[in-house]
């Protein structure tokens, strides 16, 4: 049976590990968007040993790069891009970052399945290609920093019943592995 | 006549080999602009109709019930889009072009290519699109932010035509595409493995159901270009020649049956469309290029 279930952002672990591969989710609160050269900066500040700009602990991070909002919109469109880019840098965002949550589209790799069960993170997907629609669930938008990379920029967006999809839990169940 | 009326002439006029003299039709360089800028918007707003029809029907026949959730909130979207002026996709592409320039037309006021370029800047900014272009691939990656340059395609014909399409093409999928350098002695049995091989290894990355590009020889440029034409075709439609009909279908039937499904969390719709482009090409070759497009399978065009 799908269960859908709503869960509220700073992610408390119990949360997390009590969701299971296939449930059927609604986000609210914020999450932080950050995609390829986002990726890139923050795993070299951690190999560096330096502080993050943004505190990541226990948050979700949304694989997108919007639209430009139009004239008194929050955002464009705002759907997952492709999770498996960000495959060499999502283990040390978990394991350093402290990230509970991830929000993307398609399979991951086994090190970034090895992490989410290591650490306690979830990944889900939304719905690829549907950008206009994923967009109502957001209620406001912020640059947090990286405003130089454009459209890949860390944005912090505040979320209300954003709707997503369990893909791997945090024992290692993956709706990709039941095809 | 004075000598600005001879000019004129000497550039406004063509000799066709029966000797008859027509007049070369003349098209600015702002029509072009103009034109480009709209199809830009327009594409990025709105799923053509033959894409809707076909996602409509999946959603009728597919087994899957969050598949089936999945191509309604797909329809959805594209619903959404099209009343309230956004994106369908924040992807919202490579702007690629495909034109088609007939030998009596004539551009007035600078290069065709420029004004294609200037129509996509101020389309993608106009119509609040993704900036998605970086101006290096390996060292700089710094984005232009204006989503230029445009990837132009350009087909010489006769006569006064100048049609012009964009494909606004998403990274996502782009990056699924694939080439095989076969053999002649490989047959149709070797492209239909290799065209189900792909699909299934790019899962949900390319957001299926996809509409699938395949070029069948030529070389592998000429091939990689058939495959991502193949994708404007109305979709579902089927090739000219039966025997490549045939196999559009087969090869339908084969990755349909992948269990990939919408956004490859399982199903019985991966693909929309299947459709196959072909050219002569060397005897030692058989280039195949696999070009797929999201389910967001964008484009619009313009007859000037």
């Amino acid at each position: 049976m799908i269960m859908t279930i709503a869960i509220t952002t700073p992610l408390q672990p119990a949360i997390v590990e009590s969701l299971r591969a296939g449930d059927e989710v609604l986000i609210s609160g914020q999450i932080f968007t950050a995609r390829d050269a986002a990726h890139k900066r923050l795993t070299e500040l951690i190999e560096n040993g330096t502080p993050l700009p943004v505190n990541l602990t226990n948050q979700i991070i949304y694989y997108t790069g919007p639209t430009p909002a139009q004239p008194g919109k929050v955002i464009g469109s705002a759907g997952p891009t492709t999770s498996s880019r960000m495959d060499p840098y999502t283990p040390t965002l978990i394991k350093s970052g402290g990230i509970r949550g991830i929000i993307g589209k398609g399979n991951r790799s086994p090190e970034v399945k090895k992490a989410l069960i290591d650490f306690g993170c979830t990944y889900f997907v939304a719905i690829g290609g549907a950008g206009a629609l994923l967009s109502k669930s957001i209620t406001s938008s912020e640059i947090v920093c990286y405003e130089d990379l454009g459209a890949e920029a860390i944005y912090k967006l505040s979320v209300k019943d954003f709707p997503v999809i369990v893909a791997i839990d945090t024992e290692g169940n993956s709706v990709y592995e039941r095809l | 006549m004075n000598g600005n009326d001879s000019i004129s002439i000497t550039f406004c006029v063509t000799f066709f080999e029966t000797g008859q003299v027509a007049a070369m039709k003349t098209i600015s360089y702002n029509t072009v602009v103009n034109a480009v800028h709209n199809i830009c918007i327009q594409a990025c707003y709105n799923l053509p109709d033959d894409v809707y029809d076909a996602l409509r029907q999946a959603a009728t026949t597919e087994q899957s019930p969050l598949g089936k959730s999945i191509l309604h909130k797909c329809l959805q979207n594209a619903d959404l889009a099209a009343s309230d002026h956004l994106p369908i996709c924040q992807d919202t592409g490579t702007a690629v072009f495909f034109v088609t320039l007939g030998d009596g037309v004539r551009i007035d006021g600078g290069l065709l290519t420029d004004a294609i370029n200037e129509g996509t800047k101020l389309g993608y900014s106009d119509g609040y699109l993704r900036k998605s272009i970086v101006n290096d691939p390996l060292f700089d990656r710094v984005n232009t932010r204006d989503n230029t340059p445009a990837s132009i395609h350009i087909d010489l014909v006769k006569g006064d035509i100048l049609s012009i399409t964009v494909l606004p093409k998403g990274g996502g999928c782009e990056n699924m595409s694939a080439l095989s350098m076969m053999k002649p002695a490989d047959n149709k049995d070797s492209i239909i493995d290799f065209v189900t091989a792909t699909i299934k290894k790019a899962g949900g990355n390319p957001c299926p159901p996809v509409v699938i590009g395949i070029g069948i020889g030529g070389t592998a440029d000429k091939a990689a270009i058939l495959a991502k034409k193949a994708l404007l075709r109305q979709v579902g439609s089927s090739n000219a020649d039966n025997r490549y009909a045939a196999l559009e279908q087969e090869i339908l039937l084969r990755v349909n049956c992948t269990g990939v499904g919408p956004q490859g969390l399982g199903g019985t719709t991966t693909a929309l469309a299947v459709h196959i482009e072909y050219a002569p090409c060397h005897i030692a070759s058989m280039p195949v290029a696999i070009n797929i497009n999201c389910h967001a399978a964008r484009n619009a065009s313009v007859e000037l």
